[in-house]
């Protein structure tokens, strides 16, 4: 019985990601739109998206192998997987203990394969331009985000995210030098991973600066939809880590009871709105980089990763 | 069991021998790798029963060498683990040179000297004494050279192969020195004689930087690595498969057996060299597998990566040891074991696969393959399994050590000295550094070599390779994933080793949870590969079903896209060289890059050139000055040679003066 209830638990949680994900990025979209002064589109308009892709016909390029069509699958389902594992409203999930904050960014690690690997499949230039520079930036924001995960996993003595966040929630926390150097790291890498400005521009198509739209450029229809509604969760997964490691209230402990849940599922609502806002104001207040200056910018993640963890090397009360 | 290893051993050399009288003989390929291949799998069953039955340690002498010596073998736990792992690499490689051997133009050449080489690293494995290590370990250098020389006609072969036997005669001569010191003045050259005796902490040192330079230069460590990028690609593929996946561990298993068991406890510093030339070793070989435009030499730096990982994974164990955490030691043992394993599965499939490609095209240069997938869909398919175990993507193999290692790196706060504690972090950073870097590195191996359009004729009109490579690579491939999911029982295998090592072991896997990986408790974390895979299998499958069922499944082949202007000629795609350009610019001052662009003058028509050009530091601060030095000695001993006979004389009079002179202060 008791498995049963974990097991609805979890594909609750898997459903609640994959139906918020698209609905926060229109909210994003809506926002950036309301500041610069335009209407904007819907924020439901990324569901209609989807469904519109979903149900057109794929074109594929003449020398597209079986991995291109494969691809956009593995992708969704890594990132899926991922995204499942990062706790939302509530913690101890019966496969919480499947795979850890490490286990995490190596499936997000996965995704990135993918997609890099389905940038090169037709041969086009753009796809290579936007495969090469996607690698460049995952081999710098891999390590901060593992260092990321090494301050938080010293913290909390644990890199199982379950046991991160109620730890972080018990109050013994405080306030950490190492925690908001690992929030400020955390934050440019998930920038930088979900090609937001000013590392990508994700409203861009046909720009010698793009990088995630390059790799995807030759994809269509369902296979588009697919990738697209991976680059969601993948918002919506960092949003959603942000979120229970530094901000962990109102998240439903283990066995929590129906009333408990719901309250973690509003809070999570409310979690991802504001968090969706502050991320369209940073947006919408800088501008673009050059593409090597973003080894710069990521740089400074690397760097507040390092000395996060190492000034926890030094206290662990830091 | 030692006696049946020691038989199997000296049936390889006989083979070797039986090889040169085959000369000639047009089943003699088939007849000697068929023969090596069985031998190994015999090999991984003494290897894995040894572990299995958690058998004692057995030994036996055998009255061939030093007079008052004769030759002791031994098989304890942790020679088995390294048997074991031989024994598979063996026979994968023997397996796939079946089949790859039938395109060799002079199979003589590779035939006599390949069963040897097998045998050799076997008798390593088992030597009992340093004599019979020593000697075993030259073999084994000697006939891999060998090897590296099939091709001798090319003159890059040539100078891989001196560069080769220069470093290795270095190597060994380092290792003498250790095990002299070890032995001491009584000379007790036995395992046995020198594990009871006590050694001084300058001693200690003194012997494990000497392993550290004599096996370091075997295994590929920084700054010692510069043979093995050109040697390891010079050799036919299958011997390179065996040299970068087994030859590199068997240097691993000599650091090991000295470092770990011969030597006793050691001072906590010394794991500091262990940990950062690890780590150092790490990041440059993969950064330089990031900008070369040869396939197989790709192959071979990404080995020195991974051996700098195994290293780092060591120096952990050491430092644990050293502080009397004799848990967290066998975590970080484990993990080191566990990659040297893994790393012989994926990188034999690996150096196959540039094997196979190599056959059908006769091509290793990156820039002039392509579009492989489509003419060898079956070895693309085994190299993607290949590329996505050796970049650690769960589930497979590589990211289960990977893990191991991390989480050890973790508990190293608990270390009591400072100086680690600030190191350990760091050096979690640039493994981290190495993981992404090796994403990276092998998303342009695969990209350019199968992805894309062909480059070039050859390419084009590739065909797939024969069946007995694909069986091997195959084989390989299955392991990995199998090492990937359930990794459990590799971990329960190699605990006798580990026990060995460092007095402690991690908990039993293979219990209720059998699919998930519970580190030490200490860990608070666990991971399964095997949930994993089924997540990602169920939510992949299912969503591609239901949207085959539900909208749409229409499709359309046309011309790419390319944002309206597709370019017709192959060379527009991204090539090696501008894969790695964004790469190249940003670690510029690790891989001493430098662009040059010439361009013709005003009103000339011709093209401008634009070139790269890598150096690695190791020449420039290593090498480049020891030359010099050596160059300035010679050439100033040169005046010695034409002296008249009275000076000769003297010379000599005067040498026995100060020889006899220091004997007499020293007694």
């Amino acid at each position: 019985m008791e498995l049963i209830e974990n097991i609805v638990l979890q594909a609750l949680q898997m459903l609640v990601v994959l139906t918020l994900a698209p609905g926060l990025t229109g909210l994003v979209r809506k926002i950036k739109a309301r500041l610069t002064r335009r209407r904007g589109a819907s924020v439901l308009q990324p569901y209609r998206d989807l469904a519109r892709l979903m149900r057109k016909e794929v074109v594929l390029a003449e020398n597209a192998s079986w991995l291109f069509r494969v691809s956009p699958y593995m992708i969704f389902a890594a990132t899926w997987v991922a995204a499942a594992l990062v706790p939302t409203f509530a913690i101890g999930l019966h496969f919480s203990w499947t795979a850890d904050l490490i286990a995490i960014v190596a499936l997000l690690g996965s995704a990135r394969f993918f997609i890099a690997l389905a940038g090169m499949d037709v041969g086009t230039s753009f796809g290579g331009i936007g495969s090469s520079r996607e690698m460049m930036i995952g081999t710098l924001a891999e390590p901060a985000m593992l260092l990321v995960a090494f301050s938080v996993a010293l913290v909390a003595g644990s890199t199982e995210l379950s046991n991160v966040v109620a730890f972080m929630a018990s109050g013994d926390v405080g306030i950490r030098v190492s925690m908001g150097m690992a929030l400020i790291a955390l934050t440019i890498v998930a920038i930088a991973e979900n090609a937001r400005i000013p590392v990508d521009n994700p409203a861009t198509h046909l720009e010698l600066t793009m990088v995630h739209e390059a790799m995807v450029l030759e994809y269509s229809g369902r296979h588009l939809a697919m990738i697209e509604l991976a680059a969601s969760l993948k918002l919506l997964l960092y949003v959603a880590l942000i979120g229970c490691v530094f901000v962990p209230w109102g998240i439903a402990p283990a066995n929590a009871g129906l009333d408990g849940l719901i309250a973690g599922l509003l809070l999570f609502l409310a979690k991802l709105v504001a968090l969706g806002f502050l991320l369209a104001v940073f947006e919408t207040s800088i501008a673009k980089m050059r593409v090597f200056r973003v080894p710069d910018f990521l740089g400074v993640a690397l760097m507040l990763g390092l000395l996060g963890t190492l000034l926890l090397f030094v206290s662990r009360s830091l | 069991m030692i006696g049946f290893a020691v038989t199997i051993a000296l049936c390889l050399l006989a083979l070797s021998l039986a090889a040169t009288a085959m000369r000639g003989l047009s089943m003699a390929s088939v007849a000697i790798y068929g023969s090596s291949a069985l031998l190994c799998l015999a090999l991984v069953l003494v290897g894995a029963g040894t572990l299995l039955t958690h058998a004692d340690a057995s030994g036996m002498r055998i009255p061939i060498g030093l007079p008052w010596l004769g030759s002791h073998l031994h098989l304890d736990a942790l020679s088995a683990v390294f048997v074991t792992l031989l024994g598979v690499g063996g026979a994968a490689a023997s397996a796939y040179a079946i089949g790859y051997g039938r395109h060799e133009h002079e199979p003589h050449r590779v035939l006599p000297f390949y069963p040897g080489f097998l045998g050799a690293m076997v008798l390593v494995l088992l030597a009992g004494d340093a004599f019979t290590f020593l000697l075993s370990w030259e073999i084994m250098s000697l006939l891999s050279w060998a090897l590296v020389l099939t091709n001798h006609r090319a003159d890059e072969t040539r100078k891989a192969g001196y560069l080769y036997l220069v470093m290795a005669g270095l190597g060994t001569m380092l290792l003498l020195l250790a095990f002299g010191l070890l032995a001491g003045s009584g000379g007790g050259y036995d395992f046995a004689a020198i594990r009871a005796a006590k050694h001084s902490p300058a001693l200690a040192a003194l012997v494990l930087a000497l392993m550290m330079l004599g096996a370091g230069s075997k295994a590929g460590l920084v700054p010692l690595h510069v043979w093995l990028p050109v040697a390891h690609p010079a050799a036919p593929s299958h011997v390179s498969a065996l040299m970068s996946g087994v030859m590199t561990k068997v240097a691993v298993y000599g650091f090991m057996r000295v470092a770990f068991d011969l030597l006793g406890p050691v001072h906590w510093s010394m794991s500091v060299p262990v940990i950062v030339v690890g780590a150092l070793t790490a990041v440059m070989g993969i950064l330089f597998a990031n900008v070369d435009g040869d396939g197989k030499r790709i192959l071979a730096f990404s080995t020195i990566e991974n051996i700098g990982v195994i290293f780092t994974a060591l120096g952990l164990a050491l430092a644990f040891r050293s502080s009397d955490m004799p848990v967290l030691a066998a975590l970080a043992l484990t993990a080191g074991l566990l990659h040297a394993m893994n790393h012989m599965l994926f990188k034999s499939l690996l150096f196959m696969v540039a094997g196979a490609v190599l056959n059908a095209t006769g091509r290793r240069d990156l820039d002039e393959l392509g579009g492989l997938i489509h003419r060898m869909p079956k070895t693309a398919f085994l190299a993607l399994i290949g590329v996505m175990a050796i970049t650690a993507l769960p589930p497979l193999n590589g990211f289960v050590s990977e893990w191991l290692l991390f989480q050890a790196v973790l508990q190293s706060p608990k270390l009591p000295q400072p100086g680690l504690q600030f190191l350990v972090p760091a050096v979690g950073g640039l493994l981290a550094l190495a993981a992404a870097l090796a994403a990276a590195c092998f998303v342009r191996f695969f990209g350019v070599i199968f992805l894309g359009r062909p480059r070039s004729d050859v390419a084009r009109d590739a065909v797939e390779t024969d069946r007995w490579s694909l069986a091997a690579m195959g084989g390989l491939a299955l392991l990995c994933v199998l090492a990937g999911i359930l990794p459990g029982f590799l971990i329960d295998l190699m605990a006798p080793a580990v026990d060995l090592a460092v007095g402690a072991r991690v908990p039993v896997q293979g219990g209720n949870s059998w699919f998930t990986l519970i580190p030490v408790a200490e860990v608070r974390s666990s991971y399964s590969g095997f949930l994993v895979m089924v997540f990602v299998a169920i939510s992949g499958g299912a969503v591609a079903w239901l949207v085959h069922r539900l909208a749409s499944r229409r499709l359309r082949r046309a011309p790419a896209w390319d944002c309206g202007f597709p370019n017709a000629d192959p060379v527009t795609q991204y090539g090696a060289g501008s894969f790695a350009q964004p790469i190249r610019r940003v670690m510029a001052p690790l891989l001493g890059a430098r662009e040059t662009v010439t361009m013709p003058p005003p009103g000339d028509m011709s093209a401008a050139r634009h070139g790269v050009q890598t150096e690695d530091m190791a020449w420039r601060f290593c090498y480049q000055p020891m030359i010099a030095a050596v160059f300035y000695a010679t050439t100033r001993l040169n005046a010695l040679q034409f002296l008249t006979i009275r000076r000769y004389l003297t010379l000599v009079f005067g040498s026995l003066i100060l020889l006899l002179t220091g004997l007499t202060i020293w007694n």
